[in-house]
């Protein structure tokens, strides 16, 4: 059971396939400025990087290696387009909102990447599981986002006002600032840092480093037997 | 004439720049931005795929999949433009692939040049992102050759200053959690402010 759950949970914050595997970023920023529009986002990639794990795993062994891209390709975008026209059918106008970047999930990299890291080698209802898993993290950032947009934004969160605004005879004035799409580039990368500040282990190493002042740029430094030996 | 053409064209370089205005291609845009030489390779790479794929989506979509576009074979209450994502990432895969092949025999200088960002292109979201939004914006044949080539250049242009500003800032002294990463969004993003100040040039 542990491992079913490492599997489900690892992506989430330890492995978070936007923060440290740097992929799906698109879709994560032009959805967010609005809560609403974020979850129908969540969900619809949740579902496709779900099912085409699965089914990509269950025909793992009969796909021929030099051709799987394009039966991944192929399986990932009519999944895409079950999402697509189901949401057109349902929810018109958040299909609108999200116009081009529900077709975008078929090159969203965490659907190939997924497809290709984890279910070619694993068996179909632990790739389900996987597949999920990277959706929940994918979710989680898209949903800080989303809030922390449409909060300061436009003091509301899922249209509900949580901060009284000024024209209603609130004390808000809401920062338009929070709309802007670059916004939500910064937000990210501020996120990263607070999960780094978390998560040691996810730092990078820097190319270049200050050097300190060090014993050997220090004109005429007192011999030391010990450091000699050890240099 | 030549002026609407020239509009498209600027207008898809900075107003609605792929990279900075609309966040396409984000994934290798960031991935492969820590060299100033390979990003301009990239950058290259995705003007030519775009200069390609845009317009041939675009004379798909408008004899074959549109509402009432198979009216030349008699069939002119067909709809086929739900398969439209399936298609345009079918010709964009067929093209890169022919693309790759043909400069791999005739021009083998640039075929190494570019290595593998050609590969790699497919499943880049600006080349299909550009597609999406030829067909949004209904342009026809002409419009679409001048978007491709605007788009692309501009996804090149962006993806080489970011490439600069990188390459100077790997000497600072940044806070831990910053390094690499998280300074990338947010230098991504200031650009991204930047590029907003074209916004609402009408030429």
């Amino acid at each position: 059971m542990s491992k079913y759950s490492e599997i489900l949970f690892r992506p989430v914050f330890k492995e978070n396939p936007i923060a440290l595997q740097m992929l799906g970023i698109c879709s994560a920023l032009a959805v967010t400025s609005k809560l609403y529009p974020t979850l129908i986002m969540c969900v619809a990639l949740t579902v496709t990087v779900s099912l085409s794990n699965f089914f990509i795993s269950m025909i793992r062994n009969i796909t021929p290696s030099n051709i799987r891209i394009i039966v991944q390709m192929t399986i990932i975008s009519s999944l895409v387009i079950l999402v697509d026209q189901a949401l057109k059918a349902y929810d018109y106008e958040t299909s609108k909102t999200l116009s081009v970047f529900v077709g975008l999930i078929i090159t969203n990299c965490i659907v190939m990447g997924r497809a290709e890291a984890f279910a070619m080698q694993n068996p179909p209802g632990v790739s389900f599981l996987d597949g999920f898993g990277n959706g929940l993290g994918y979710s989680v950032i898209l949903i800080i986002l989303g809030t922390i947009r449409e909060l300061f934004g436009t003091g509301t969160i899922l249209e509900y006002e949580i901060f009284p605004l000024v024209q209603n005879g609130g004390w808000y004035v809401p920062n338009n600032f929070f709309l802007l799409p670059p916004v939500s580039f910064i937000l990210i990368g501020l996120i990263i840092w607070a999960l780094r500040a978390w998560q040691k282990d996810q730092i990078e190493e820097p190319e270049f480093r200050m050097s300190q002042n060090s014993p050997e740029i220090v004109p005429n430094p007192p011999p030391t037997p010990s450091s000699k030996a050890s240099s | 004439m030549i002026e609407n053409y020239l509009n498209i064209f600027i207008n898809a370089i900075f107003i609605e720049n792929l990279a900075l205005s609309v966040f396409l291609g984000m994934c290798t845009f960031i991935a492969i931005s820590k060299k100033i030489e390979a990003a301009i390779g990239l950058g290259i790479a995705v003007i030519v795929v775009l200069a390609i794929t845009v317009p041939i989506n675009n004379l798909i979509y408008n004899y074959i999949l549109r509402d009432g576009a198979l009216a030349w074979a008699g069939l002119s209450d067909v709809d086929l433009s739900f398969v439209g994502l399936i298609s345009y990432i079918g010709v964009i895969a067929a093209c890169v692939q022919i693309l790759e092949m043909f400069l791999d025999k005739y021009v083998p200088v640039l075929y190494n040049a570019l290595g593998i960002f050609l590969p790699l292109i497919t499943v880049n979201c600006a080349i299909l992102g550009a597609s999406l939004f030829m067909v949004e914006k209904d342009l026809y044949f002409g419009e679409s050759v001048a978007y491709g080539l605007g788009a692309g250049v501009g996804w090149a242009l962006a993806i080489t200053i970011l490439a600069g500003i990188r390459e100077k800032l790997k000497y600072s002294d940044m806070p831990e959690g910053l390094q690499g990463l998280g300074s990338t969004f947010i230098i991504v993003g200031l650009m991204s402010f930047g590029f907003m100040s074209f916004g609402g040039i009408i030429l």
